[in-house]
C-alpha cells in the first residue's frame, strides 16, 4: 500500500505542477510540452485505478494525436510573440473578467460534482461495473457502451463527423489555374494518344494544332 | 525486505531483456548494411571482426569518444531530452512482447494498445529534436515526420482493429494463441501488406525517409546532433524498426508459435521462432531500402490518407461481416 501511495502522490504532484506550468511558462512550446506531461501523468493515474483501457486511449488520442497537432500549430504560428503583445501593457486588463468568469464556472462545476459524489455515493456506482474482476476493463466498457449507451455513443460520433466535415468545408477553397495530377489519366495513357508519326516534307515543317 | 527483493528480481529480468535487445540492435544495423550492400553487389562492412560483425560496436565506440556539440542558440534542455525520449520509448515497448506463453515481462490486458501508444509517442523525440535545434533543416524535417507518423498511425490502428476482431482480446499472448490453427497473414494478407508499408513509413525508413531526406534537408531532424546524442537517435530508430518487426510477427506471423508443429521442432523454444520471424521481416525492410526510390511528399500523404485508410476501413467492415455472418465472432 505504501508503494501505491508513493506512486499516486508522485503522479498527482507531477500532474498538478505541470498543469500550473502550462499557464505559467512564458514559452508557448514549453506549455504544450507541460500539457503532454500532464496528459501522461493523468493516464498513469487512470492505470493506477485499474482503468487501463482509458489510460492507454488517453495516451493514444491525446498525447499521440491531439498534442502533436497542438505542437504543430504552436510551432508554425510562432504564438510566443503574439502572447507578449496581448499581455503587454493595459490591454491585459480586458481579458481578466472573461478569465474570472470561466474559472468561477469551472470551480462551481467541480464543487457540484464532488459534492454530489460525497452526499450520494450510490449515484456513481463504480463497484457494479468495474470491480467485476472476471471480465477485463475493455470488455466491461464495451458491454456498457454498445448496449445501454449506444445512442449517445452514435450521436457523439455523428457530432464529431459533422465537426470534421464542417472544418473541411470552411477551409476548402477551389484554386483555379492549378494543374492537378490525375493518376488514372497518367496510367491509362497509351502510345496511340501520345505519339503521332508524321511524314515531314523537307522545307515545310510540321504544324502542331493545340 | 520482501518488497526490495521483488524490485531486484524485476530489475534483473529487465536487464536480461534489455541487454539482448541493445546487442541485437547493434547487430541489426550491421545486417541492414550488409543486405543493402549485397543487393548493390558490394561487400558492405566486412573488416571489423568475423564477417564485420563488430562494425556497429566500433561505430558506437567512435560516437562515444566524439565531442557532443550543443548549438548555442538551441533550447538546451529539450535538445538534450530529445534523443533520450527516442531511446527510452523505443526500449520500454519491449516490456510487453511475449517470447513464449510465460516469458513476458509484463503480461498486461491491453498489451497491443500499449505498443500502439508507445509507438505513437515516438514522434515526440523527433519533434523535440527538430524544434530545439533552432535551425531550418531540422525544423522542416520534424514537421514532415510529425505529419507522416500521425497519418500512418491511423491506418496501423485500423489494421490492429482487424486483427482484434478475429482475436477478441487486447492481450498479446491471446493474439498469438488465436493463431494456433492459421496465421493471420493468410486470411488478412492485404492488411499484412498495408501494415508492412505503414510500418516503413512509421519508422521513417526508405522509401518514406522524407524527414531525413539528405538531398533536401541535410539530415533532417538529426542535423545538429553529434557524438553520443546522435548515436542515441540512431539506436532508437533501429530499436523502433525492430519493434515494428516484432509487432508484425505477433499480429500476423503467429509470434512465438512454431510454424512446423511436430516432434523435433516443438522442442525449439518460442523465443527462437519469434526472433527468426523478426529477422525475416527485418530482411524485407532492408531489401525495400535497397530497391525502392524515395517517395515524393504529396504522394506519401496521398498514399496514407486516400489509399491505405479507406482500404483498411473497408477490410474492417468485410472482416466484421464475415465473422458475424458465419457466427465466428470471439465472444466470451
Amino acid at each position: 500500500m505504501i508503494a501505491h501511495a508513493i506512486f499516486f502522490y508522485t503522479f498527482s504532484i507531477i500532474a498538478v505542477v505541470s498543469a500550473i506550468m502550462v499557464t505559467a511558462s512564458k514559452n508557448t512550446v514549453h506549455s504544450v510540452f507541460f500539457l503532454i506531461l500532464d496528459f501522461i501523468s493523468i493516464s498513469c493515474l487512470f492505470i493506477m485505478i485499474g482503468a487501463e483501457f482509458l489510460g492507454m486511449i488517453m495516451l493514444i488520442v491525446y498525447v499521440g494525436a491531439v498534442a502533436v497537432l497542438f505542437l504543430f500549430v504552436v510551432m508554425m504560428l510562432n504564438v510566443a510573440q503574439q502572447k507578449n503583445q496581448w499581455f503587454a501593457g493595459q490591454q491585459s486588463s480586458k481579458h481578466i473578467p472573461v478569465g474570472l468568469i470561466i474559472s468561477t464556472l469551472i470551480f462551481v462545476e467541480v464543487i457540484i460534482v464532488i459534492g454530489g459524489w460525497k452526499y450520494k455515493p450510490e449515484i456513481f456506482d463504480i463497484n457494479n461495473s468495474i470491480a467485476q474482476t472476471s471480465i477485463s476493463n475493455t470488455h466491461s466498457l464495451g458491454q456498457i457502451l454498445y448496449t445501454d449507451y449506444i445512442h449517445v455513443f452514435q450521436i457523439s460520433g455523428m457530432i464529431l463527423l459533422v465537426a470534421m466535415v464542417g472544418a473541411i468545408v470552411l477551409t476548402f477553397r477551389q484554386r483555379s489555374g492549378v494543374k492537378r495530377q490525375s493518376y488514372i489519366k497518367q496510367i491509362s495513357r497509351e502510345r496511340a494518344e501520345g505519339v503521332e508519326v508524321l511524314e515531314v516534307q523537307s522545307n515545310k515543317g510540321v504544324k502542331i494544332d493545340d | 525486505m520482501e518488497y526490495l527483493s521483488t524490485v531486484f528480481q524485476e530489475v534483473y529480468k529487465i536487464l536480461f531483456l534489455l541487454v539482448p535487445v541493445l546487442v541485437s540492435v547493434a547487430m541489426i544495423v550491421w545486417l541492414d548494411r550488409r543486405v543493402w550492400a549485397f543487393v548493390q553487389k558490394r561487400q558492405g562492412p566486412n573488416v571489423v571482426g568475423p564477417f564485420g560483425l563488430l562494425q556497429s560496436i566500433a561505430d558506437a565506440l567512435k560516437y562515444i569518444f566524439k565531442e557532443i556539440i550543443i548549438p548555442s542558440s538551441s533550447n538546451k534542455v529539450i535538445f538534450i531530452l530529445a534523443p533520450i525520449v527516442t531511446m527510452t520509448l523505443a526500449l520500454i515497448s519491449w516490456a510487453v512482447i511475449p517470447f513464449s506463453a510465460t516469458q513476458v515481462l509484463a503480461d498486461i490486458n491491453v498489451g497491443i494498445l500499449y505498443l500502439f501508444a508507445v509507438s505513437s509517442l515516438g514522434v515526440y523525440g523527433i519533434i523535440m529534436g527538430g524544434w530545439a535545434s533552432n535551425s531550418k533543416y531540422p525544423f522542416l524535417g520534424a514537421i514532415r515526420s510529425a505529419a507522416q507518423m500521425v497519418s500512418y498511425e491511423v491506418s496501423i490502428g485500423v489494421i490492429i482493429i482487424n486483427v482484434l476482431l478475429c482475436v477478441g482480446s487486447l492481450n498479446l499472448n491471446d493474439i498469438v494463441i488465436a493463431q494456433q490453427n492459421m496465421w493471420f497473414v493468410i486470411p488478412l494478407f492485404p492488411m499484412f501488406v498495408i501494415f508492412f508499408i505503414s510500418a516503413l513509413a512509421e519508422t521513417n525508413r526508405p522509401p518514406f525517409d522524407l524527414p531525413e531526406a539528405e538531398a533536401e534537408l541535410v539530415a533532417g531532424y538529426q542535423t545538429e546532433y553529434s557524438g553520443m546524442m546522435y548515436a542515441m537517435f540512431w539506436l532508437g530508430e533501429y530499436a523502433n524498426i525492430l519493434l515494428m518487426c516484432a509487432m508484425g510477427a505477433i499480429l500476423f506471423l503467429g509470434g512465438w508459435m512454431s510454424p512446423i508443429d511436430f516432434y523435433p521442432f516443438t522442442l525449439v523454444p518460442g523465443a527462437i521462432w519469434l526472433i527468426l520471424k523478426i529477422l525475416l521481416l527485418f530482411i524485407l525492410f532492408a531489401l525495400v531500402k535497397a530497391i525502392v526510390p524515395r517517395y515524393r511528399y504529396d504522394q506519401l500523404m496521398r498514399l496514407g490518407w486516400k489509399v491505405f485508410l479507406p482500404l483498411s476501413l473497408i477490410w474492417v467492415v468485410l472482416t466484421a461481416s464475415y465473422l458475424f455472418y458465419f457466427n465466428l465472432l470471439p465472444v466470451n
